[in-house]
């Protein structure tokens, strides 16, 4: 074991952590926008737009992370047509391919977090908002939510852990994340074992935060 | 003797005789991804230079060898791994990597090239068509310096862990934005998207996927050897394994000497790469 290169490893991949962070912060401040849209829809009577939103929940939560990121990435990119227009100053980027690949990545799980949230809200709390003459809409933004986003805190909670882990793919992409730089290490010591091990820490230390602020939540908005 | 203790005792005796013959056996890593030395069929079988090199080799040894596929980027972890005995995977003998393995002596040796897309305003560079960073002198001064104005700024895919991607980051080219790729495939395939302006690996993996793709993909600047680009290709070996280092030795010597290794390399290179 080559506690020197532990020691030496973990500052450059503290640094790394940066853009693995980034990578997920911005992924999932736009993947909740979009789940909330899809589940909203996903609750829609028309069957098209139902059928709709079933349809990109399907897809996305049916295909690996990795799959998908290959598509935007290499797949699209080898589309010459997509080259011409103004959409390759985005996908020219690695940057915003692994950002588009996750967020409708994880706006997929959010949906279906989501609606099963706002299903599994009793009829009789809606019915209490009615009987004091409130309106759809106040019921809706006030009472609806707020209860929907307390009941898919623990789930959430998950797609948050398994996100932060998921953004290791962006390595393959060539984005210099926290794998990303781990594997630049090795490629130049040849000695893995050392070098994941402190990625896996570092890992492991921010499912630590994400788990105990999602239970901070949790215990904060609890109804009892 | 019950049937069931009979049993259990051919098992074990048989997994003892299998695990003898293992023994006898050497593996070979490749990676299967980097035309012409190594590379896969349509249908999955490792071909090109190094697997056939690897099977003269064995012959000459009266060793049975099996070759195994291995990525390129835990190559050498493997290898101290013990999940197998010796690298064929177009490895260039590097004083980095002679610090945790062995090579053989060299059996290729091939030149590296900067690639682009036909059309590129970095096609035609004012420089000596070869240089060996070894030598130094004053050409290899002028082309680093021709090379350094050209690519400042723009981005050169190569892949991890090679040859290349260290010369890259060495500072010999100043300053460029170096992107890594797990294979040479990826790094072509970028280079025809465009996100690469210019790429760097073996020349002919350039021209080999130029012929197979029908991409407009060119060589330009000069070749380079020498230096961070190694003293040709050998087989990666184990530190403790001197016994299987000397073994290759002369096996290569044998090969050398009948024409073998001139005659798989023009084969595959379309040139004597052989060394």
């Amino acid at each position: 074991m080559d506690f020197d290169l532990m020691f030496t490893s973990f500052p450059k991949l503290l640094g790394a952590t940066v853009v693995t962070l980034k990578l997920l912060s911005v992924s999932l401040f736009f993947g909740l926008f979009i789940g909330l849209l899809f589940a909203i829809l996903r609750l829609n009577k028309n069957i098209f737009i139902n059928k709709f939103a079933y349809g990109y929940s399907y897809v996305f939560r049916g295909t690996p992370l990795l799959v998908q990121i290959f598509i935007i990435y290499f797949g699209l990119g080898q589309i010459e047509y997509l080259r011409s227009t103004f959409l390759w100053v985005i996908l020219k980027e690695p940057y915003w391919c692994a950002i588009i690949a996750f967020t409708l990545n994880t706006g997929a799980y959010t949906s279906e977090i989501l609606r099963s949230a706002f299903q599994t809200i009793k009829p009789g709390i809606i019915e209490a908002g009615k009987s004091l003459g409130i309106s759809n809409k106040i019921i809706f933004y006030k009472i609806q939510i707020p209860i929907a986003i307390r009941q898919s805190l623990p789930a959430y909670g998950n797609e948050i852990i398994l996100m932060m882990k998921g953004t290791s793919l962006a390595s393959t992409v060539t984005l210099m994340d926290l794998t990303g730089v781990a594997k630049y290490i090795i490629s130049t010591t040849f000695k893995p074992i050392e070098v994941f091990i402190v990625a896996g820490g570092i890992y492991l230390f921010m499912t630590f935060i994400i788990h105990n602020v999602i239970k901070y939540l949790e215990k904060k908005y609890s109804f009892q | 003797m019950n049937i069931f203790k009979k049993s259990i005792l051919t098992v074990l005796a048989s997994l003892l005789v299998i695990g003898n013959v293992y023994a006898d056996k050497i593996k070979i890593g490749t990676e299967g991804a980097y035309p012409p030395w190594n590379s896969k069929d349509a249908s999955g079988n490792l071909i090109g230079f190094e697997v056939e090199l690897a099977k003269e080799l064995c012959s000459i040894m009266n060793h049975d060898c099996t070759i195994v596929e291995q990525d390129w980027d835990g190559m050498i972890p493997a290898l101290t791994g013990k999940k197998f005995d010796a690298i064929m995977a177009g490895m260039s003998i590097t004083e980095e990597r002679m610090k945790t393995i062995s090579f053989s002596q060299g059996y290729a040796d091939e030149v590296a090239s900067l690639a682009v897309m036909k059309g590129s305003k970095l096609e035609n560079l004012d420089t000596p068509e070869g240089i060996n960073l070894s030598l130094g002198g004053a050409s290899v001064d002028k082309a680093l310096k021709i090379l350094k104005g050209a690519l400042a700024g723009k981005t050169v895919c190569t892949q991890t862990g090679t040859i290349h991607q260290n010369f890259l980051q060495s500072g010999d080219v100043g300053k460029i934005d170096v992107r890594t790729y797990k294979t040479q495939d990826e790094v072509n395939l970028d280079l025809t998207s465009g996100r690469c302006d210019v790429a760097l690996a073996a020349a002919v993996a350039f021209t080999d996927y130029a012929n197979k793709s029908g991409k407009a993909v060119v060589l330009t600047g000069p070749t380079f050897s020498g230096g961070a680009f190694g003293n040709g290709v050998g087989v990666g070996i184990r530190k403790s394994d001197t016994k299987l280092i000397n073994d290759f030795n002369s096996a290569i010597d044998q090969a050398r000497k009948k024409g073998i290794i001139s005659k798989l390399a023009i084969k595959h290179f379309g040139f004597d790469a052989s060394m």
